[in-house]
């Protein structure tokens, strides 16, 4: 028997799996175990009603998805009292996503959350942050660390941040989240993105841009994952393009300890149940009794990344 | 897992919109499962009909719930996301299912190549279905180009039940007209308006609906496939006072509620809301509708 427990940003999940934000909601429990899971993860909400954007709010990429749903949200209220209650009655643990406009919004709305059935808090800092001309908080290290901090004070539940993609210096910006109290990582988010019909010359999307998920991404968040890993003390959790055991256990030699499937759900609905089965039948095969062994297990001693190469 | 389910379904804080004439306890469950494909053949120049041998619980679909299928990869196409496709036929009693499709965009084009014998994976079934309310002895369906796959299993389950059903079929041309022989082998009042000779304008389908009301047949309207039809009907079901639903589509990623970008606007009491086409839907309430 592999033992499949790790230990994430002051929890203990029976394994490394779980679902990312904004891919996973009731209706999959009709497909998919949810006491399987590692642990579940809500869709982002917001204290503040939002309808979401214009559609189309998806299209689809040779190996990836664009999206810019823009976060319809019917705020933490109606979360706490019509949504809450589906989840208690599952054993793995809850961790609701949240984002906010402002640094005191953030911490507002974290200090609702400590309730029964609520396990940690996932800070959504990737949204536009509006006393900053709309830059994503996660952008800037600056802008990060004053989020976190006050997410930190705000809440004694465990709190993982999840990262942006759409920075020039991920590292940097983990090491501010780390600073002022993230207990975990979540690399990363969608990646900033646009596409354009040819035919019709319209935006394929609503609303233009979006954020791209899928296969396509994963070399590029695999890369942000070993960079924020070799930065941080603190757990990484890998989310980008994961459809399958082979690419959740790169992301944990990469440095991840768990990963998050996302879009690939979309398309294979057992895929989150598929990957917690083959991590485990990789670990029997390559000898590792223990899954949270992977993580970092990188065979890199002798390599150096070339600074030419990789200069922005 | 199914249990699972029951108890969400059953929860009636957890599901606002459910309209369904099955207690939510009894509601088939769903699954994704691998299914063979038995034939995919053209019916017509556009489309295509695919029969697959499905596994419980799939075959188990109520009219107006759907699938969202696995469509494979082509030399040309490479479908990331599945295509959500309304039910045609589903058989339980031999485990087989049906979808009607129009064979045009990257989905539909890889869909068209499975031959019988190979396989793809089949998610559902999904949604909300139509509701038949047991007062209701004389319905009317109009449909256009593939929403009359969506409509064929409602005049098949209206018939069962002793309803009579009156179907007006709407095409571009005679070449178009899909699903008639399904209508006519359950005795349905049949009649078929064309583009091509001028009779399906939005007048001459006004007129032909309210003759049906005049007679008694229209105890109750159902629509899908033309935003134009499920206008016409829209306005004089509120003429009318006459009860009806509009299966709808849009584009899909989940199927199951979770990413919501199959959202459309209703009007509900003079405020627009959004829906979530696949998990509030697709069967809405006609009168609630909004143009799309």
């Amino acid at each position: 028997m592999v033992d499949m427990t790790v230990h994430v940003g002051g929890l203990t999940l029976a394994n490394p799996v779980m679902p990312a934000s904004g891919t996973f909601a009731e209706g999959l429990a009709g497909v998919i175990d949810y006491n399987r899971l590692g642990a579940m993860v809500t869709k982002t909400i917001t204290a503040e009603l939002r309808s979401g954007n214009p559609v189309p709010r998806v299209a689809e990429l040779g190996n990836g998805l664009l999206n810019s749903i823009g976060i319809p949200s019917k705020g933490i209220d109606h979360f706490l009292t019509e949504t809450l209650p589906f989840y208690r009655q599952f054993e793995s643990p809850l961790v609701v996503s949240i984002s906010a406009p402002t640094v005191e919004d953030f911490a507002k709305a974290a200090a609702r959350l400590d309730q029964p059935g609520i396990a940690a808090i996932e800070a959504n800092i990737s949204c536009p942050n509006i006393e900053e001309n709309g830059r994503a908080f996660a952008m800037a290290p600056g802008s990060t660390a004053r989020a976190v901090e006050a997410l930190r004070s705000a809440t004694r539940l465990p709190l993982w941040v999840k990262l942006t993609p759409n920075t020039g210096d991920v590292a940097a910006v983990a090491l501010a989240a780390e600073a002022a109290g993230a207990d975990a990582l979540v690399v990363a988010n969608t990646i900033l993105a646009m596409s354009i019909d040819i035919e019709t010359f319209r935006p394929r999307l609503g609303n233009i841009m979006g954020g791209m998920s899928g296969p396509a991404v994963k070399p590029i968040v695999v890369r942000m994952t070993y960079q924020c890993a070799q930065a941080v003390r603190i757990p990484v959790i890998g989310c980008g393009g994961i459809s399958n055991a082979d690419d959740a256990v790169e992301y944990m030699l990469a440095g991840a300890s768990a990963v998050q499937v996302g879009t690939a759900t979309f398309v294979r609905p057992h895929a989150l149940t598929e990957v917690i089965d083959g991590l485990a039948a990789y670990c029997r095969r390559k000898g590792f009794d223990r899954a949270a062994a992977l993580t970092g297990a990188i065979s890199d001693g002798e390599l150096r990344v070339d600074e030419m190469e990789v200069a922005p | 897992m199914f249990e699972i389910v029951s108890k969400m379904r059953q929860s009636p804080k957890l599901r606002t919109h459910a309209p369904s004439d099955v207690p939510a306890s009894v509601r088939p469950s769903f699954d994704d499962v691998l299914a063979d494909v038995i034939l995919n053949d053209w019916v017509n120049a556009e489309y295509k009909r695919i029969r697959f041998a499905a596994p419980h619980p799939t075959s188990s679909a109520q009219a107006g719930q759907f699938f969202n299928i696995e469509c494979p990869a082509t030399g040309e196409d490479q479908p990331y996301l599945r295509r959500p496709m309304s039910t045609y036929l589903a058989d339980p009693e031999v485990g087989e299912l049906e979808f009607l499709y129009k064979v045009t965009g990257a989905g539909t084009r890889g869909l068209a190549t499975l031959r019988p014998g190979m396989q793809t994976r089949l998610l559902g079934p999904l949604g909300n279905g139509f509701v038949l309310q047991p007062e209701w002895r004389n319905i009317v369906v109009l449909g256009r180009g593939v929403g009359l796959a969506t409509l064929a299993p409602l005049a098949e389950l209206a018939a069962a039940r002793g309803v009579g059903v009156t179907a007006l079929i709407s095409a571009r041309g005679r070449e178009q007209v899909l699903s008639l022989d399904r209508f006519e082998a359950i005795d349905a009042r049949t009649e078929v308006v064309l583009d091509s000779d001028g009779t399906s304008g939005v007048e001459a389908v006004e007129a032909r609906l309210r003759g049906y009301w005049q007679e008694g047949r229209a105890d109750a309207f159902f629509t899908c496939g033309s935003n134009r039809l499920m206008l016409v009907m829209q306005m004089l079901a509120r003429e009318l006072s006459i009860p009806g639903q509009v299966a709808m589509e849009q584009q899909m990623a989940c199927g199951l509620g979770m990413c919501f970008c199959c959202v459309r606007n209703f009007s509900v009491g003079g405020e627009t809301i959004s829906r979530r086409v696949c998990w509030d839907g697709p069967v809405f309430d006609l009168s609630e509708a909004v143009s799309w």
